[in-house]
């Protein structure tokens, strides 16, 4: 089943509730889906820096000293730990040499996510609880995508919960489940992409990223998704700016939108949009089967 | 004030608010009625998108829901009156066996799948596979409905005021549809068929009891099944 949730706010003032928001939309989808959770949050970028959101099965060991060992490696970064995940700052210009550097100082640690404004949160367990750990409710941002996890495709690990990330200030989270995920793997790892699980919906997001690498944008990389992907899948889209929704074209998979001039909202279900501002006299649709759907902070302005 | 209102106005309304009362509070009060009780007409408030809202209504009682419902409202409803002042989720109506449901604003998936017979009335649009396996259900969508919708229908008649999608009808039965905007495909083994008098008789009928009085009949398309898939035959293996 899978609970997938999305929100991309228009008006500004809402910024600091866009955590709170997204927690509870989640928090209400727990029961479509109870083995793992997460939730991406694009938060403000600064000037030159990046975040780089790492993961630790030991974090007490491996979060220890790690910004004075990143430092003795020439890098210019803070760590902010948040339980088994921490952000990294770190200059821009570094996130393509990130895992190689961790991997050297820290090699336990998995990276999660990076980009300009990007932080991910993902783990085991039931939405509330994954939300109080990393307390998102405190985040703002301008949107973010949320899941809930019920597996089918891979192991319940927190490598293998959504959202998933392959490429900076790119992520995924996926509500189906793709049949020809195998074939699309192996053609990207030619490519030259790596993958981190056997998971179906890491394929998707990574199939975005190669796709968007080549210079399309999200809507006309979600549109290549509708030829290339064979299967179910509902998926829900995060870049820097975009947000963008699209359904296969048997769309059995659920999904309800809400509009409003403050907001675009998604939600596997309508009960996990009922608490949004507005949401009364919101325009409320379901999207169409192999529709493209996307919205964009840069374009709109 | 004459007798019928006064009858009326005697009876006692029960008001659920779903927001504090478990829904399995009004759900098993829809399935306690008594014989000769007057307590018939109850009124749903703060629905919030709840799943399985009036499900399973085997006495002639008058819902009210007032707001948007989940998954499944009023399954399996025999003989009850349901209205959702709002959208509804997948399944609305599933396998109704007999009474109405009336949905004002849109319904998601198979609203009204594999219904034995009664009335289900969508006034905005509905999704994918509207009435899928019908099998003695009728189902008036006031806007559109989605792909896929009417598969394998047996009986029961599907009437759309606006547009369908892909594939309608697809390896139908003996249900009978009525379009009266385009059909963006025809399944397979579904067909036009000519609109003789007595369906322009039979459509009307199902316009009146719908309540629609501003559309007429004669401006419906009606589609059936071409009756060349009901067994196997190998002829037809390109088809399947």
């Amino acid at each position: 089943m899978c609970g997938i949730v999305g929100l991309f706010l228009k008006d500004r003032s809402l910024e600091p509730q866009l955590g709170t928001l997204l927690s509870d939309m989640l928090i209400t989808m727990t029961d479509r889906g109870p083995d793992s959770a997460g939730i991406a949050i694009y938060g403000t970028a600064a000037d030159g820096r990046a975040k780089v959101t790492i993961q630790s099965a030991s974090p007490d060991t491996d979060f220890a000293g790690l910004a004075d060992a990143l430092k003795a490696k020439g890098l210019d970064t803070s760590v902010v730990v948040k339980s088994t995940h921490a952000v990294l700052d770190i200059p821009a210009d570094k996130t393509g040499d990130i895992r190689e550097l961790l991997a050297s100082v820290r090699p336990n640690v998995r990276v999660m996510g990076s980009g300009d404004s990007v932080e991910i949160y993902k783990e085991t367990g039931l939405p509330k609880d994954v939300v109080s750990v990393f307390d998102v409710r405190s985040m703002s941002g301008t949107h973010g995508i949320g899941h809930t996890r019920m597996a089918t495709e891979s192991a319940v690990t927190t490598l293998g919960a959504h959202p998933f990330s392959t490429g900076d200030d790119q992520c995924l989270v996926h509500n189906g489940s793709l049949s020809n995920h195998n074939n699309i793997r192996r053609e990207l790892i030619r490519e030259g992409m790596t993958f981190e699980t056997q998971n179906d919906s890491e394929v998707a997001a990574a199939y975005l990223t190669s796709q968007m690498a080549k210079g399309k944008d999200l809507g006309e990389a979600l549109t290549g998704a509708l030829d290339d992907l064979d299967g179910f899948f509902t998926f829900v889209v995060g870049t820097k700016s975009g947000f963008g929704v699209v359904r296969d074209p048997i769309a059995c998979k659920p999904a309800v939108m809400a509009e409003t001039d403050q907001y675009v909202a998604f939600g596997s279900e309508y009960r996990a949009l009922v608490n949004l501002p507005g949401i009364e006299t919101a325009r409320v649709w379901e999207p169409e089967p192999a529709t493209v759907y996307f919205w964009d902070h840069e374009k709109a302005a | 004030m004459d007798a019928a209102a006064q009858k009326e106005s005697s009876r006692t309304m029960s008001v659920f608010d779903l927001s504090i009362t478990p829904l399995r509070e009004l759900n098993s009060a829809l399935h306690n009625i008594s014989a000769g009780t007057n307590d018939m007409n109850f009124e749903v408030i703060n629905p919030r998108g709840s799943h399985s809202v009036a499900v399973g209504i085997d006495a002639p009682v008058t819902v009210n829901v007032h707001g948007s419902v989940g998954y499944y409202c009023a399954g399996m409803n025999d003989g009850g009156t349901v209205t959702v002042h709002g959208s509804a989720g997948p399944g609305v109506a599933e396998n109704m066996m007999s009474g109405i449901v009336v949905i004002e604003g849109d319904a998601s998936q198979y609203a009204g799948a594999t219904g034995r017979g009664g009335l289900l009335v969508i006034k905005g649009n509905a999704a994918s596979r509207c009435g899928i396996s019908m099998k003695g259900i009728d189902i008036v969508v006031h806007g559109n409905i989605g792909h896929m919708s009417a598969f394998m229908g047996q009986s029961g008649s599907l009437v759309v005021l606006g547009n369908a999608g892909d594939a309608l009808g697809d390896s139908l039965y003996e249900a009978k549809l009525f379009v009266r905007g385009t059909v963006k495909s025809l399944g397979a083994d579904c067909i036009e068929k000519e609109m003789r008098p007595e369906h322009i008789e039979h459509l009307a009928k199902l316009l009146e009891k719908a309540g629609i009085t501003d559309v007429k009949p004669e401006e419906f398309k009606r589609y059936g099944s071409a009756r060349k898939l009901y067994t196997f035959n190998i002829d037809n293996a390109d088809a399947y």
